[in-house]
Protein backbone atom coordinates (compact mmCIF):
# COMPACT_ATOMS: atom_id res chain seq x y z
CA UNK A 1 0.00 0.00 0.00
CA UNK A 2 2.75 2.75 1.01
CA UNK A 3 5.06 1.56 -1.18
CA UNK A 4 3.37 2.71 -4.25
CA UNK A 5 1.86 5.36 -2.78
CA UNK A 6 5.66 6.83 -2.38
CA UNK A 7 6.31 5.44 -5.69
CA UNK A 8 4.53 8.07 -7.15
CA UNK A 9 6.52 10.52 -5.08
CA UNK A 10 9.88 9.73 -6.22
CA UNK A 11 11.69 10.76 -9.79
CA UNK A 12 10.81 7.59 -11.87
CA UNK A 13 14.77 7.67 -13.27
CA UNK A 14 16.07 8.04 -9.70
CA UNK A 15 18.09 4.81 -8.45
CA UNK A 16 18.31 6.03 -4.69
CA UNK A 17 16.35 5.51 -1.94
CA UNK A 18 12.83 7.10 -1.57
CA UNK A 19 12.40 8.29 2.32
CA UNK A 20 8.43 8.18 2.52
CA UNK A 21 6.64 12.02 3.05
CA UNK A 22 4.12 13.67 4.66
CA UNK A 23 2.02 12.52 1.64
CA UNK A 24 1.81 9.43 3.72
CA UNK A 25 -0.92 10.67 5.43
CA UNK A 26 -3.14 11.95 2.89
CA UNK A 27 -4.53 8.82 1.15
CA UNK A 28 -6.58 9.36 -1.94
CA UNK A 29 -10.23 9.52 -0.84
CA UNK A 30 -12.78 6.84 -1.06
CA UNK A 31 -15.42 9.11 -1.67
CA UNK A 32 -16.31 12.76 -1.08
CA UNK A 33 -19.40 14.57 -0.13
CA UNK A 34 -19.84 18.49 0.00
CA UNK A 35 -22.80 18.89 3.33
CA UNK A 36 -23.96 22.67 3.91
CA UNK A 37 -20.70 23.97 1.89
CA UNK A 38 -18.30 21.92 4.04
CA UNK A 39 -16.12 19.38 2.02
CA UNK A 40 -16.07 16.06 3.50
CA UNK A 41 -13.76 13.34 2.46
CA UNK A 42 -13.79 10.02 3.36
CA UNK A 43 -10.41 8.42 3.61
CA UNK A 44 -9.46 5.07 4.84
CA UNK A 45 -7.82 6.73 8.03
CA UNK A 46 -11.59 7.30 8.87
CA UNK A 47 -12.99 3.92 7.86
CA UNK A 48 -9.89 2.92 10.34
CA UNK A 49 -11.05 5.35 12.91
CA UNK A 50 -14.79 3.78 12.47
CA UNK A 51 -13.76 0.55 12.20
CA UNK A 52 -11.41 1.22 16.24
CA UNK A 53 -14.64 2.93 17.22
CA UNK A 54 -17.15 -0.11 16.75
CA UNK A 55 -14.59 -2.49 17.95
CA UNK A 56 -14.21 -0.72 21.28
CA UNK A 57 -17.58 0.10 21.57
CA UNK A 58 -18.58 -3.89 20.95
CA UNK A 59 -16.07 -4.99 23.50
CA UNK A 60 -17.63 -2.77 26.65
CA UNK A 61 -21.18 -3.38 25.31
CA UNK A 62 -20.83 -7.43 25.04
CA UNK A 63 -18.91 -7.46 28.19
CA UNK A 64 -21.71 -5.97 30.13
CA UNK A 65 -24.47 -6.99 28.32
CA UNK A 66 -25.53 -10.38 30.50
CA UNK A 67 -24.08 -9.21 33.89
CA UNK A 68 -23.94 -12.16 36.52
CA UNK A 69 -22.63 -12.25 39.93
CA UNK A 70 -19.56 -14.28 39.26
CA UNK A 71 -18.09 -12.57 36.00
CA UNK A 72 -17.38 -14.92 32.52
CA UNK A 73 -14.40 -14.75 31.02
CA UNK A 74 -15.36 -11.64 28.41
CA UNK A 75 -17.39 -9.37 31.93
CA UNK A 76 -14.37 -9.97 34.05
CA UNK A 77 -12.02 -8.33 31.30
CA UNK A 78 -14.56 -5.84 30.70
CA UNK A 79 -14.28 -5.18 34.57
CA UNK A 80 -10.88 -5.08 34.92
CA UNK A 81 -10.37 -2.49 31.96
CA UNK A 82 -12.84 0.08 33.73
CA UNK A 83 -11.62 -0.58 37.05
CA UNK A 84 -8.03 -0.40 36.26
CA UNK A 85 -9.10 3.72 34.91
CA UNK A 86 -11.70 4.31 37.57
CA UNK A 87 -8.77 2.86 40.67
CA UNK A 88 -5.55 3.61 38.63
CA UNK A 89 -6.26 6.83 37.29
CA UNK A 90 -9.64 8.87 38.58
CA UNK A 91 -9.37 7.59 42.09
CA UNK A 92 -5.47 7.85 42.08
CA UNK A 93 -5.12 10.96 41.01
CA UNK A 94 -8.25 13.06 41.52
CA UNK A 95 -9.15 11.59 45.20
CA UNK A 96 -12.73 10.39 45.99
CA UNK A 97 -14.08 13.50 43.88
CA UNK A 98 -12.83 11.76 40.63
CA UNK A 99 -14.97 9.02 40.51
CA UNK A 100 -17.43 11.38 38.97
CA UNK A 101 -14.96 11.45 35.76
CA UNK A 102 -14.48 7.90 35.50
CA UNK A 103 -16.33 7.60 32.68
CA UNK A 104 -15.05 9.87 31.01
CA UNK A 105 -11.24 8.90 31.71
CA UNK A 106 -12.35 5.38 30.54
CA UNK A 107 -14.23 6.83 27.03
CA UNK A 108 -11.18 8.79 26.33
CA UNK A 109 -8.43 6.24 27.05
CA UNK A 110 -9.95 3.16 25.27
CA UNK A 111 -10.87 5.65 22.71
CA UNK A 112 -7.86 6.58 22.48
CA UNK A 113 -6.03 3.01 22.85
CA UNK A 114 -8.15 1.62 19.85
CA UNK A 115 -7.49 4.20 17.57
CA UNK A 116 -3.26 4.03 18.39
CA UNK A 117 -3.41 0.30 18.27
CA UNK A 118 -4.36 0.41 14.54
CA UNK A 119 -1.59 1.61 13.71
CA UNK A 120 0.09 -1.90 14.00
CA UNK A 121 -2.92 -3.92 13.16
CA UNK A 122 -1.26 -5.46 9.98
CA UNK A 123 -3.76 -4.15 6.57
CA UNK A 124 -5.09 -0.85 8.44
CA UNK A 125 -1.56 -0.19 9.47
CA UNK A 126 -2.19 3.85 10.41
CA UNK A 127 -3.33 4.86 13.30
CA UNK A 128 -5.96 7.94 12.85
CA UNK A 129 -4.50 9.42 15.95
CA UNK A 130 -1.37 10.62 13.58
CA UNK A 131 -3.65 13.12 11.94
CA UNK A 132 -3.77 15.96 14.19
CA UNK A 133 -7.78 16.23 13.64
CA UNK A 134 -8.85 13.93 16.11
CA UNK A 135 -5.93 14.53 19.00
CA UNK A 136 -7.26 17.95 18.32
CA UNK A 137 -10.81 17.19 19.28
CA UNK A 138 -10.26 14.97 22.13
CA UNK A 139 -7.86 18.37 23.33
CA UNK A 140 -10.71 20.49 23.13
CA UNK A 141 -13.12 18.67 24.69
CA UNK A 142 -10.62 17.80 27.72
CA UNK A 143 -10.10 21.63 27.79
CA UNK A 144 -13.73 22.52 27.90
CA UNK A 145 -14.50 20.08 30.22
CA UNK A 146 -11.42 21.22 33.10
CA UNK A 147 -12.65 24.89 32.68
CA UNK A 148 -16.11 24.32 32.60
CA UNK A 149 -15.94 22.24 35.95
CA UNK A 150 -13.41 24.56 37.29
CA UNK A 151 -16.21 27.35 36.87
CA UNK A 152 -18.48 25.24 38.29
CA UNK A 153 -16.92 24.32 41.32
CA UNK A 154 -15.48 27.55 41.92
CA UNK A 155 -16.68 30.27 40.24
CA UNK A 156 -15.79 32.32 37.58
CA UNK A 157 -13.90 35.02 39.45
CA UNK A 158 -12.26 32.68 41.51
CA UNK A 159 -10.97 30.10 39.43
CA UNK A 160 -9.77 32.36 36.84
CA UNK A 161 -7.66 34.13 39.87
CA UNK A 162 -6.26 30.92 40.85
CA UNK A 163 -4.77 30.64 37.74
CA UNK A 164 -3.44 34.10 37.00
CA UNK A 165 -2.59 34.66 40.47
CA UNK A 166 -1.56 31.60 42.58
CA UNK A 167 -0.68 31.87 46.20
CA UNK A 168 2.05 31.80 48.13
CA UNK A 169 4.34 33.76 46.11
CA UNK A 170 5.59 37.16 46.80
CA UNK A 171 3.35 39.71 45.13
CA UNK A 172 6.51 41.27 43.41
CA UNK A 173 7.14 37.74 41.27
CA UNK A 174 3.39 38.41 39.80
CA UNK A 175 4.81 40.49 37.19
CA UNK A 176 7.16 37.27 35.74
CA UNK A 177 4.14 34.06 37.12
CA UNK A 178 0.69 35.77 35.93
CA UNK A 179 2.01 35.66 32.02
CA UNK A 180 3.36 32.30 32.17
CA UNK A 181 0.45 30.65 34.08
CA UNK A 182 -2.10 31.98 31.98
CA UNK A 183 -0.25 30.95 28.92
CA UNK A 184 0.28 27.15 30.31
CA UNK A 185 -3.09 26.78 31.83
CA UNK A 186 -5.24 28.19 28.86
CA UNK A 187 -3.20 27.96 26.04
CA UNK A 188 -0.19 25.47 26.47
CA UNK A 189 -1.75 22.55 28.09
CA UNK A 190 -4.70 21.96 24.88
CA UNK A 191 -2.12 22.51 22.56
CA UNK A 192 1.07 19.86 23.99
CA UNK A 193 -1.97 17.53 25.11
CA UNK A 194 -2.94 17.49 21.16
CA UNK A 195 0.42 17.79 19.87
CA UNK A 196 1.89 14.88 22.13
CA UNK A 197 -0.43 12.50 20.80
CA UNK A 198 -0.21 13.40 17.40
CA UNK A 199 3.41 13.49 17.23
CA UNK A 200 4.19 10.36 18.66
CA UNK A 201 1.47 8.60 16.53
CA UNK A 202 3.00 10.61 13.65
CA UNK A 203 6.59 9.82 14.23
CA UNK A 204 5.92 6.42 15.11
CA UNK A 205 4.07 5.54 11.50
CA UNK A 206 6.72 6.83 9.85
CA UNK A 207 9.23 4.73 11.68
CA UNK A 208 7.79 1.51 10.43
CA UNK A 209 7.39 3.05 7.32
CA UNK A 210 11.20 3.81 6.82
CA UNK A 211 12.02 -0.22 7.97
CA UNK A 212 9.34 -1.67 5.94
CA UNK A 213 10.56 0.29 2.64
CA UNK A 214 14.49 -0.43 3.85
CA UNK A 215 13.44 -3.82 3.46
CA UNK A 216 11.77 -3.59 0.18
CA UNK A 217 14.84 -1.25 -1.25
CA UNK A 218 17.69 -3.62 0.39
CA UNK A 219 16.56 -6.46 -1.82
CA UNK A 220 15.52 -4.67 -5.10
CA UNK A 221 18.98 -2.95 -5.10
CA UNK A 222 21.29 -5.75 -6.51
CA UNK A 223 24.20 -5.67 -4.92
CA UNK A 224 26.22 -7.03 -1.85
CA UNK A 225 23.48 -4.93 0.20
CA UNK A 226 20.99 -7.21 0.10
CA UNK A 227 22.66 -8.85 3.41
CA UNK A 228 21.57 -5.70 5.14
CA UNK A 229 17.75 -6.40 4.27
CA UNK A 230 17.18 -9.15 7.09
CA UNK A 231 18.64 -5.92 9.61
CA UNK A 232 15.68 -4.10 8.16
CA UNK A 233 13.04 -6.46 8.32
CA UNK A 234 14.00 -7.55 12.11
CA UNK A 235 14.22 -3.35 12.70
CA UNK A 236 10.75 -3.14 11.75
CA UNK A 237 9.15 -6.33 13.49
CA UNK A 238 11.06 -4.81 16.54
CA UNK A 239 9.77 -1.40 16.24
CA UNK A 240 6.39 -2.63 16.11
CA UNK A 241 6.26 -4.03 19.40
CA UNK A 242 7.83 -0.86 20.79
CA UNK A 243 5.04 1.01 18.95
CA UNK A 244 2.53 -1.35 20.63
CA UNK A 245 4.13 0.33 24.01
CA UNK A 246 4.41 3.86 22.62
CA UNK A 247 0.60 3.80 21.65
CA UNK A 248 -0.59 2.58 25.31
CA UNK A 249 1.46 5.05 26.96
CA UNK A 250 0.52 7.72 24.89
CA UNK A 251 -3.14 7.08 26.14
CA UNK A 252 -2.23 6.43 29.54
CA UNK A 253 -0.47 9.78 29.15
CA UNK A 254 -3.25 11.77 27.43
CA UNK A 255 -5.86 10.14 30.44
CA UNK A 256 -3.40 11.26 33.52
CA UNK A 257 -2.99 14.64 32.32
CA UNK A 258 -6.74 15.11 31.86
CA UNK A 259 -7.29 13.16 35.62
CA UNK A 260 -4.41 15.86 36.66
CA UNK A 261 -6.07 18.79 35.22
CA UNK A 262 -9.10 18.06 36.04
CA UNK A 263 -7.80 17.63 39.67
CA UNK A 264 -6.30 21.08 39.22
CA UNK A 265 -9.39 22.61 38.18
CA UNK A 266 -11.59 21.08 41.04
CA UNK A 267 -9.01 22.06 44.18
CA UNK A 268 -10.11 25.48 45.92
CA UNK A 269 -7.48 28.59 45.70
CA UNK A 270 -6.26 28.67 48.77
CA UNK B 1 30.80 39.22 2.39
CA UNK B 2 32.63 35.90 2.26
CA UNK B 3 30.87 32.43 3.09
CA UNK B 4 33.42 30.49 5.54
CA UNK B 5 30.96 27.65 6.05
CA UNK B 6 27.72 26.19 3.94
CA UNK B 7 25.36 23.39 4.72
CA UNK B 8 23.51 21.74 2.23
CA UNK B 9 21.01 18.92 1.91
CA UNK B 10 18.29 18.15 4.65
CA UNK B 11 19.22 20.19 7.33
CA UNK B 12 16.24 19.31 9.36
CA UNK B 13 17.92 16.44 10.18
CA UNK B 14 20.44 18.74 12.14
CA UNK B 15 17.26 20.40 14.08
CA UNK B 16 15.96 17.11 14.84
CA UNK B 17 19.40 16.29 16.33
CA UNK B 18 19.65 18.92 18.37
CA UNK B 19 16.07 19.34 19.92
CA UNK B 20 16.72 15.43 20.88
CA UNK B 21 19.54 16.70 23.14
CA UNK B 22 17.42 18.02 26.32
CA UNK B 23 14.43 15.81 26.16
CA UNK B 24 17.44 12.98 26.28
CA UNK B 25 19.03 14.31 29.56
CA UNK B 26 15.44 14.90 30.88
CA UNK B 27 13.79 11.27 30.40
CA UNK B 28 17.35 10.06 31.96
CA UNK B 29 17.09 12.34 35.03
CA UNK B 30 12.92 11.29 35.41
CA UNK B 31 13.91 8.07 34.84
CA UNK B 32 16.69 8.16 37.38
CA UNK B 33 14.80 9.49 40.14
CA UNK B 34 12.15 7.28 39.82
CA UNK B 35 14.73 4.44 40.20
CA UNK B 36 16.50 5.92 43.09
CA UNK B 37 12.93 6.74 45.26
CA UNK B 38 12.33 3.31 44.69
CA UNK B 39 15.37 1.87 45.74
CA UNK B 40 15.22 4.27 48.78
CA UNK B 41 11.35 3.61 49.57
CA UNK B 42 10.19 0.78 47.51
CA UNK B 43 6.40 1.10 48.80
CA UNK B 44 6.79 3.97 47.15
CA UNK B 45 6.66 2.72 43.57
CA UNK B 46 2.72 2.69 42.90
CA UNK B 47 2.63 6.45 44.43
CA UNK B 48 5.37 7.75 42.55
CA UNK B 49 4.64 5.82 39.08
CA UNK B 50 2.15 8.72 37.62
CA UNK B 51 4.68 11.59 37.98
CA UNK B 52 7.37 9.17 36.50
CA UNK B 53 4.83 9.14 33.33
CA UNK B 54 4.19 12.54 33.39
CA UNK B 55 7.40 13.37 33.58
CA UNK B 56 8.75 11.12 30.82
CA UNK B 57 6.11 12.33 28.68
CA UNK B 58 6.14 16.38 29.51
CA UNK B 59 10.34 16.02 28.43
CA UNK B 60 9.68 13.60 25.49
CA UNK B 61 7.38 16.00 23.91
CA UNK B 62 9.92 19.03 23.11
CA UNK B 63 12.18 16.11 20.97
CA UNK B 64 8.99 14.92 18.71
CA UNK B 65 7.77 18.87 18.37
CA UNK B 66 10.89 19.08 16.69
CA UNK B 67 10.42 15.94 14.83
CA UNK B 68 7.38 17.19 13.10
CA UNK B 69 8.00 20.52 12.74
CA UNK B 70 10.64 20.29 10.08
CA UNK B 71 7.64 18.28 8.41
CA UNK B 72 5.21 21.05 8.27
CA UNK B 73 7.44 23.80 7.34
CA UNK B 74 8.32 21.21 4.03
Amino acid sequence: MSATILAANCPPDDPGFCSPTVNEFFPKPLTEFSLLGVDFEITRITVISWLATAAILAFFVLSVRRPQLVPRKLQWMGEAAYSFVRDGIAREVIGREGLRFAPYLAAVFFFIVANNVMGIIPFAQISPNAKIALPAVLAGVTYLLFNWVGIRSQGVGPYFKGIAFPPGVPKAMYVLITPIEIASTLIFRPLTLAIRLFANMFAGHLLLVIFALGTVYLLQVGNFSIIFAPVSFVMAIIMTFFELLVQILQAYVFTVLTATYLAGALEEAH
Amino acid sequence: MSVLAEINGSIETLGYGLSAIGPGIGVGIVFAAYIQATARQPESAGLTRTYLFLGFALSEALALIGFVVPFILN
